[in-house]
């Protein structure tokens, strides 16, 4: 119980998502550890979409492959979805027309519901039929997997409450799954669900929402951007959050400015700009974006000027597959533009550190004044998460770093840029027209460090010299990684991001088998000593990412001086969300190799759709 | 280019303006551009507009992008802030300063490669979104700074230097402006100080853009025979059209004109643009007529100069985002962070 799988396979633009959200969130007001994954086409309507949900008591939430349950509503992907359940499971059809006999399989039992014959009986119009057929499947499922019926009825009823026949028909359809389902099938299956209480102070939310609402809090005043999935909902969000939380209360005008630009170049620009004269500016986008952005944050980085960037990565390179998840940024955003360029980088693994690392972003990148990442994924960013529910403190205020005051330009006998003065390799900034003392020339041309301009080599060199030390200083003032260590462990893992869940999945089911290994997230790029300790103090370790060129390992080799042989690449970069057998898989593999004997697991159910994604090639 | 401060020298006897300030204290650093450079004459103008605006230097914001001219906000008022953007990215850095600060004056300087060219797409969404700047468009007909390439504003059967023909279609910032319903939109010379200083004026006290695209002969690259950016065929073929002066608020409205055969027109600042000469097919305020004009003379083989267009109450880029009166960066924290109990309230949808 409460440990089990299912997938939806849909049509995009049938009304899918919202039967599959009303599910989600129904697990989760049931008090159990649930995640969602939808894997949807770029594309509006027509093609294929999947909506996967896991369900574990245990907490693991992270993407399984292997399927209980599969709710095939798509005939056009029948073949591949049918092929995804586990011997011994289910498989929910609309049996209003029959299968094709090739489609079917002993191992599995087929529970078959003439969905699009019931709704054609009881309702009028071609949308709604479409629509409610959703819904009845959701009823279907209730009654399947024991989902509390209240529980649903109420989400409906908070979600088309004040259209009162719009509810009436989503109540008659949802109870028309349900009485079916009673009616001819052996329900609850032997995997459903059982309530629990393991989402007190929890709340399920994407990524994308969370930083923005750590936008707002931090008191972000410009966003620019240029729409590209899946970065768009963090400004959509943004945006909304601030038409609800921005608006001065007696003009209705807004305090802030989200200017949808005329392509990223432009955002980066207008960031930069707003900056400049003191607001906190951000922009959010994906890895197309940051490719054009790049020529401005080597600006923003020379010129040090603070810049907040969310990346929310998806599969690259080019406009590779803009749908689908991947950690293919994470060199790129470490040394972003042409020349000598570092840049501070944070990694969240799941919107609650969404929401804290958007709020860090800004103070840090106004303490170094420089441009500072916020790197997710579209999995995180996208996709509902059951996190602790967010927290603010009343007592935070903005950290802006060395920004000179009137009065204390007044004071001073000459201001100059790019001096170090307080020998921290960060020098104090002005602001446009607070005094005349102030005033300085910006330039991402050769500068000295009075903020002249320069093509003398020693003068230029001054000034670089000093941002690389900024830069690596800023290391130990970043998140610190998250470490699980295990006692007598001589394995490691070193994962960043979305990887988070799958790791530790791993890693519980590794010790369960008798190999106890260490674990360390990283959360900040440059790395603390914290990471170099962890990869010295481990005979061999395993680099888990998700990207094809193993791009952490490397990044690790470049920053540490570690050797790389001491670290051997795991990880999947197909596009789908990282599972717990990618992570021992990659391990098994590679631990023949470095003397590693794991034990057999039970065979996991079928070698199906996990072995059709890109694995991470052994080195 | 090296760094070179001019020596500062006062001189009781120059003139000052109501800040008490000369001249000289709207210069910058010396120039290093070549001697004769048209760029150095709007330097000049520029100069000339903003002491007698009264503009207090430290208030002003200087922007540019990469060229021969975008170095020129180093030669004017000194202690201005400046910005030296990237290639053809200025007008980006100013509609991101602009939406947050606008209590500073915006003066923008570019190339017609940084603008024409490479930044095309950035001048063409500044003039849409209305910022609120004056945009200088220092405009000689080729890539002065990477040594004479035609530029997108070269005409067709302009010569280069070493010969070679151009023969595509010139993009015509005063046309551009006009499809795109710039607001501030004029054509000056910059060997005709007296009509570009007045044009600069308004243009500084206009609400929203105003693009002033000034033919600028590079004398390095683009000032031969057969050039179409030179400096005699700019003399011979200008056509003064429009004249206009700016008359500020403070200062007294002297009826020098003919009010039946010149119009004035208020800007939201209470500052009076003064048409003295205006040709009679023609009304500033009327796009179409304004675009058909120009092509018109065009046509004819004269370059048409002056403010062509203005539409003074249109609304600005903080219209359309409908913001606050307040700059975005004086609002305090308090103000913008909706606090602990707020957040209560949003995390409630998604329990
Ligand atoms: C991205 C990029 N590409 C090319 C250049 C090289 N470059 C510098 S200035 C310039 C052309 C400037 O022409 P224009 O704007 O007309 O200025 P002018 O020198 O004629 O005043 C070019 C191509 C650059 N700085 N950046
Ligand atoms: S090359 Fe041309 S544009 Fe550049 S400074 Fe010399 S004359 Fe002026
Ligand atoms: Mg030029």
């Amino acid at each position: 119980m409460n440990d089990f799988a299912f997938k939806i396979a849909t049509v995009n633009g049938t009304g899918s998502a919202s039967a599959n959200g009303l599910l989600m969130k129904a697990i989760f007001r049931m008090g159990i550890p649930v995640s969602g994954k939808n894997l949807f086409p770029s594309n509006i309507q027509g093609l294929p979409t999947w909506y996967e949900i896991r369900v574990s008591g245990k907490g693991h939430t992270a993407r399984r492959a292997e399927f209980d349950l599969m709710v095939a509503m798509n005939p056009a992907t029948y073949a591949r979805d049918m092929e995804e359940v586990r011997p011994g499971g289910w498989v929910l059809h609309d049996s209003s027309w029959p299968l094709a006999d090739e489609l079917l399989r002993d191992d599995v039992t087929f529970l078959g519901v003439p969905l699009a014959r019931m709704c054609n009986d009881r309702f009028d119009g071609a949308r709604a039929r479409i629509l409610l057929k959703n819904i009845v499947y959701s009823g279907v499922l209730a009654a399947l997997l024991k989902l509390d019926m209240e529980v649903a009825e109420r989400l409906l009823t908070e979600t088309y409450g004040r259209k009162k026949a719009l509810l009436d028909s989503n109540f008659e359809a949802v109870r028309m799954g349900f009485d079916y389902a009673r009616e001819h099938f052996d329900c609850p299956l032997p995997n459903h669900l059982e309530p629990m209480e393991a989402n007190k102070g929890h709340i399920l939310i994407d990524g994308n929402t969370a930083a923005a609402l750590g936008c707002v809090y931090a008191g972000a005043t410009a966003a620019a951007w240029y729409p590209i999935t899946p970065s768009t909902s963090l400004v959509d969000a943004f945006q909304g959050f601030c038409n609800r939380l921005r608006k001065d209360p007696e003009t209705g005008r807004s305090r802030v400015a989200v200017i949808q630009a005329e392509d990223e170049l432009a955002a980066a620009g207008m960031v930069v700009g707003a900056s400049w004269v003191g607001a906190r500016a951000f922009t959010a986008t994906s890895g197309p974006g940051i490719s054009l952005m790049s020529e401005f944050i080597g600006l923003a980085y020379y010129a040090e000027i603070p810049t907040v960037i969310f990346d929310v990565q998806r599969t690259g390179p080019s406009t590779g597959m803009p749908t689908r998840t991947q950690q293919g940024d994470l060199m790129t955003v470490a040394y972003a533009s042409h020349g000598d360029t570092k840049h501070i980088v944070l990694f969240p693994a799941h919107p609650g550190e969404c929401f804290e690392m958007a709020v860090q972003a800004f103070d840090l990148a106004e303490r170094y004044q420089t441009p500072v990442f916020v790197v997710s994924d579209l999995d995180i960013g996208m996709n509902d998460w059951v996190v602790p529910t967010l927290e603010w403190d009343d007592a935070y205020r903005p950290d802006r770093g060395k920004v000179l005051s009137a009065l204390e330009l007044e004071e001073m006998e000459r201001f100059h840029r790019y001096l170090d003065v307080d020998g921290d390799e960060i020098p104090a900034r002005t602001l446009p027209g607070t005094h005349p003392k102030g005033a300085f020339f910006t330039r991402g041309s050769g500068h000295d460090r009075f903020g002249r301009y320069t093509e003398d080599a020693d003068a230029y060199a001054d000034v670089m010299e000093r941002l690389a030390r900024k830069i690596d200083g800023a290391a130990e003032a970043l998140p610190r990684p998250e470490v699980h260590l295990a006692p007598g462990a001589q394995l490691g893992i070193v994962t960043v991001g979305g990887c988070r869940g799958g790791v530790l999945e791993a890693r519980d089911r590794l010790l369960e088998r008798g190999v106890a290994v260490d674990v360390i997230r990283i959360r900040g790029f440059p790395f603390g000593r914290e990471v170099r300790e962890f990869l010295e103090g481990h005979r061999q370790v395993f680099v888990v990412e998700q990207n094809r060129d193993a791009q952490l390992l490397g990044l690790l080799t470049l920053e540490t001086g570690v050797p790389r042989e001491r670290m051997i690449p795991v990880g999947s970069w197909g596009g789908m969300p990282l599972t717990a057998r990618d992570v021992i898989e990659g391990i098994m593999g590679a631990g023949v190799e470095v003397g590693i004997v794991v034990e057999e697991e039970t065979p996991e159910a079928v070698e199906l759709p996990a072995a059709r994604e890109c694995r991470r090639r052994q080195v | 280019m090296t760094y070179i401060p001019k020596p500062r020298v006062r001189h009781p006897t120059l003139p000052t303006n109501a800040l008490g300030l000369t001249r000289r204290d709207y210069e910058g650093s010396m120039s290093t551009l070549c001697a004769g450079c048209g760029h150095d004459s709007i330097t000049a103008a520029i100069i000339e507009a903003a002491w007698e605006l009264e503009l207090e230097p430290h208030r002003v914001a200087k922007l540019s992008g990469i060229g021969c001219s975008s170095k020129t906000p180093t030669y004017f008022i000194g202690a201005a802030h400046g910005f030296n953007a990237v290639h053809g990215r200025m007008p980006a850095i100013a509609t991101g300063a602009e939406a947050a600060n606008p209590d500073l004056t915006y003066i923008g300087v570019s190339g017609d490669g940084d603008s024409l060219a490479i930044g095309l797409g950035q001048l063409c969404h500044a003039i849409r979104r209305n910022v609120d700047m004056l945009y200088v468009l220092e405009n000689n007909g080729v890539y002065g700074l990477t040594k004479g390439q035609f530029s997108a504003s070269a005409d067709v059967g302009s010569r280069a230097k070493r010969g070679q023909v151009n023969r595509l279609e010139p993009i015509d910032p005063v046309l551009l402006a006009l499809t795109l319903g710039g607001t501030f939109v004029a054509r000056s010379f910059s060997g005709d100080k007296a009509q570009l200083v007045p044009i600069l004026k308004a243009g500084i006290r206009h609400r929203g853009f105003a693009l002033v695209d000034v033919i600028s002969p590079c004398v390095a690259f683009n000032d031969h025979e057969g050039s179409t950016k030179s400096y005699r065929y700019t003399r011979d073929h200008l056509e003064a059209a429009v004249e206009a002066d700016l008359v500020l608020p403070t200062a007294e409205i002297t009826a020098s004109y003919d009010p039946g055969a010149a119009r004035a027109v208020t800007l939201p600042d209470g500052s009076v643009i003064r048409f003295r000469k205006v040709p009679d097919d023609f009304d500033p305020s009327d796009r179409d007529r304004t675009y058909a004009y120009v092509r018109g003379r065009q046509e004819a083989g004269e370059i048409p100069t002056g403010l062509l267009h203005l539409a003074p109450d249109a609304p600005d880029h903080h219209d359309f985002l409908e913001m606050v009166e307040t700059p975005l960066v004086n609002l305090s924290f308090e103000e913008l962070c909706p606090g602990a109990d707020a957040l209560e309230d949003v995390l409630a949808a998604f329990r």
